[in-house]
């Protein structure tokens, strides 16, 4: 739906690490933050740099305490303890309507009584601003979000994916340092959805500004983000890109949270040379990068399902990495195709299948043995 | 109703005569030219010019709508502080009681109110009269207008008011630009059942009222005990003519609103 965007802003996203520069200055800071609702902790001793211009999502199951989070940093919320600088300045004690930030909400809470117009001018005349600017900045806004046409009708008088672009562009309209969104697709159908993720994160890199969203949705929150907090209980479990979330999981929570994994409970039988081998219940297997295990430490071993081969025939090496099953379940997904093995040990391991050419002539089917093998670099080693 | 089958048209017919058989036989002797209000006389608005000239009913007619424009405002507005009030914060000492008591009038007999409101002015030793019924009508009419406000609150987006917050609004200013706006029509009907309310109170008026503050209701009433004249019926079937207005009113303004939001919905699916 919206233009492609040029070329550079590809460039300028793959350069774009600030967090792992020491020098560089957080726009964003959550230092030890607690909130607590009558005793119970909504948020738990959380501490969270978000940088400037970086789009940052905060994931986790509802109740996890990232909208309260959100809550927090827009100002309807006051921290219980600890204390959220934005560019260096406490914000305790700044009511909502003197915070530079804006927020889109997840009702859009677009006002019933006024026009499109009115509602994207409403925050311009609350700072004051002359009649001829407001003028300017709303027909601007309005084309950033193409509705243009729609300037005079009335919220319920648009669809919902047009109430969607009112409300961000009135949270837009007054740049604001930081634009904080609360499940801002959450009310789309699939397909609107996919293209507004684009749209804003098109909006986003044009405009220069940081965007925190919040969002239960893990496909969004890796299309979107730059970094994702993944959250539970409270607390965050892993800050990191989406590709080191995914293939460098934390803890065995964030594993399983983001997208699909297998995992296998086991003890560390030795570790040399950087390679861990673990016993598991449904066989051996080593894994590349010890990260301070030691022998006989309870572990678990993670791998995602697209990284296992399956084949009937048995691997070179079928002591170590290689897991002897039948299929128990296929799901014909279009582009790939999923099969659930059951090993002998009745663990059902995943395994995912790119259908990279048309048609396959012998496919493996129901009840068939087959054995699953992976390199020593593709699954990885959880503690937590 | 599928059959309009005798039973039906029967009972249809004897529950309108229940309810407005009386009132159509007041409105038809308030035409009447005959003095006499039992015995038709032919059709007549001689009463209605009487009524003009009867100071003393055009001043009570006077005092109640004084006392009931004023009333209702105040009680609007109070009324609909304690709606937010109770709204809002669900935690704050002696809440329950709180609630409790805006409720009480309306369960409470007029009798008593009117008695204790009573008492309360003479031991206050205010003199009764004008103000002493405007008190007490905002006394006992504002847990109307807190419970329809309540109600509309219940259901209203609180995530507006934080909107126009974020946007720059200070607390006070994002209810009065948002909340209010949007919460409007309750607030609307508040004040139209208190008006009405008002209006046609009796007994605490009764209680509460002194000297050359006398209002409709009481007016009419003093007189019926010395016979019901013609002026009467004449009075009552214009306090007719104005409800029944109000109400035909408020239909029209609710078929207008169902239509428009029907249209926005079509204009919501293109």
């Amino acid at each position: 739906m919206a233009a492609a965007p040029p070329k550079s802003l590809g460039n300028i996203r793959r350069s774009f690490e600030p967090w792992s520069d020491p020098a560089a200055k957080p726009l964003i800071e959550v230092d030890r933050v607690t909130k607590s609702f009558a005793g119970f902790k909504a948020v738990d001793d959380l501490s969270l740099a978000i940088h400037p211009r970086e789009f940052h999502a905060l994931l986790g199951p509802s109740g996890c305490g990232k909208s309260t989070l959100l809550r927090m940093l827009a100002g309807f919320e006051t921290p219980t303890a600890g204390d959220i600088r934005l560019d260096g300045r406490s914000l305790t004690g700044v009511p909502p309507h003197r915070r530079p930030v804006n927020m889109m909400f997840q009702s859009y809470a677009l006002f019933p009584h006024m026009s499109v117009e009115k509602n994207i001018a409403f925050g311009l005349k609350q700072d004051g601003m002359a009649r001829s600017e407001i003028a300017d900045r709303v027909a601007e806004m309005l084309k950033l979000v193409k509705l243009g046409p729609f300037a005079k009708r009335k919220p319920q008088q648009l669809s919902g994916g047009q109430q969607q672009r009112v409300a961000l562009a009135r949270s837009l309209a007054k740049r604001p340092k930081v634009l904080l969104l609360d499940e801002p697709l959450g009310a789309l159908d699939k397909k609107l959805r996919e293209e507004t993720q684009f749209e804003l994160m098109d909006l986003q890199q044009e405009l220069g500004l940081t965007f925190v969203v919040v969002t239960h949705d893990q496909e969004e929150a890796m299309v979107m983000a730059d970094r994702i907090s993944v959250m539970r209980d409270g607390r965050i479990q892993q800050v990191a890109t989406p590709a080191v979330i995914y293939e460098a999981p934390a803890t065995r929570y964030v594993a399983d949270f983001i997208g699909n994994v297998n995992i296998l409970d086991g003890t560390v039988e030795s570790v040399a040379d950087g390679r861990v081998r673990i016993a598991t219940d449904a066989g051996a297997v080593e894994v590349e990068g010890a990260n301070g295990v030691r022998s006989a430490d309870p572990v678990a071993f993670a791998i995602r399902p697209e990284k296992m081969r399956i084949s009937r025939t048995p691997p070179e090496r079928a002591d170590v990495n290689a897991l002897r099953g039948e299929i128990w379940d296929i799901a014909y997904l279009g582009d790939v195709t999923l099969y659930n093995v059951k090993l002998a040990t009745g663990n059902v391991l995943r395994s995912t299948v790119i259908n990279a050419h048309r048609g396959i002539a012998d496919p493996l089917t129901w009840d068939e043995t087959v054995w699953l093998s992976f390199p020593s670099d593709a699954g990885i080693v959880l503690t937590a | 109703m599928k059959h309009w089958s005798g039973f039906n048209i029967a009972s249809v017919a004897v529950g309108l005569a229940f309810l407005y058989l009386p009132i159509t036989i007041l409105v038809i002797y308030s035409f009447n030219a005959s003095r006499l209000v039992t015995v038709w006389g032919g059709f007549s608005t001689h009463w209605y010019g009487e009524l003009f000239h009867n100071q003393g009913l055009m001043d009570a007619a006077w005092v109640t709508i004084r006392v009931a424009l004023l009333s209702a405002s105040v009680t609007t507005v109070l009324g609909t502080m304690a709606a937010v009030v109770l709204n809002r914060f669900h935690r704050f000492p002696g809440r329950l009681l709180f609630s409790g008591m805006v409720a009480a009038p309306m369960v409470m007999p007029d009798v008593i109110l009117g008695l204790s409101l009573l008492l309360l002015f003479v031991s206050l030793d205010l003199d009764r009269g004008f103000w002493t019924v405007v008190l007490a009508h905002i006394t006992c009419t504002m847990c109307f207008v807190t419970v329809v406000v309540q109600s509309r609150l219940v259901s209203f987006d609180r995530s507006l008011e934080e909107a126009a917050q974020d946007l720059g609004c200070p607390p006070w200013k994002a209810f009065f630009l948002v909340t209010l706006p949007v919460i409007w029509p309750a607030v609307a009907a508040g004040w139209m059942l208190t008006f009405t309310l008002s209006l046609d109170d009796l007994v605490i008026a009764s209680f509460t009222s002194g000297p050359g503050a006398t209002t409709l209701p009481m007016k009419i009433y003093s007189q019926v005990r010395l016979g019901v004249t013609p002026e009467i019926n004449a009075v009552c079937t214009i306090l007719i003519a104005i409800v029944s207005l109000g109400v035909v009113v408020a239909a029209l303004v609710n078929r207008r609103q169902e239509q428009r939001r029907a249209r926005d919905e079509r204009l919501a699916a293109q």
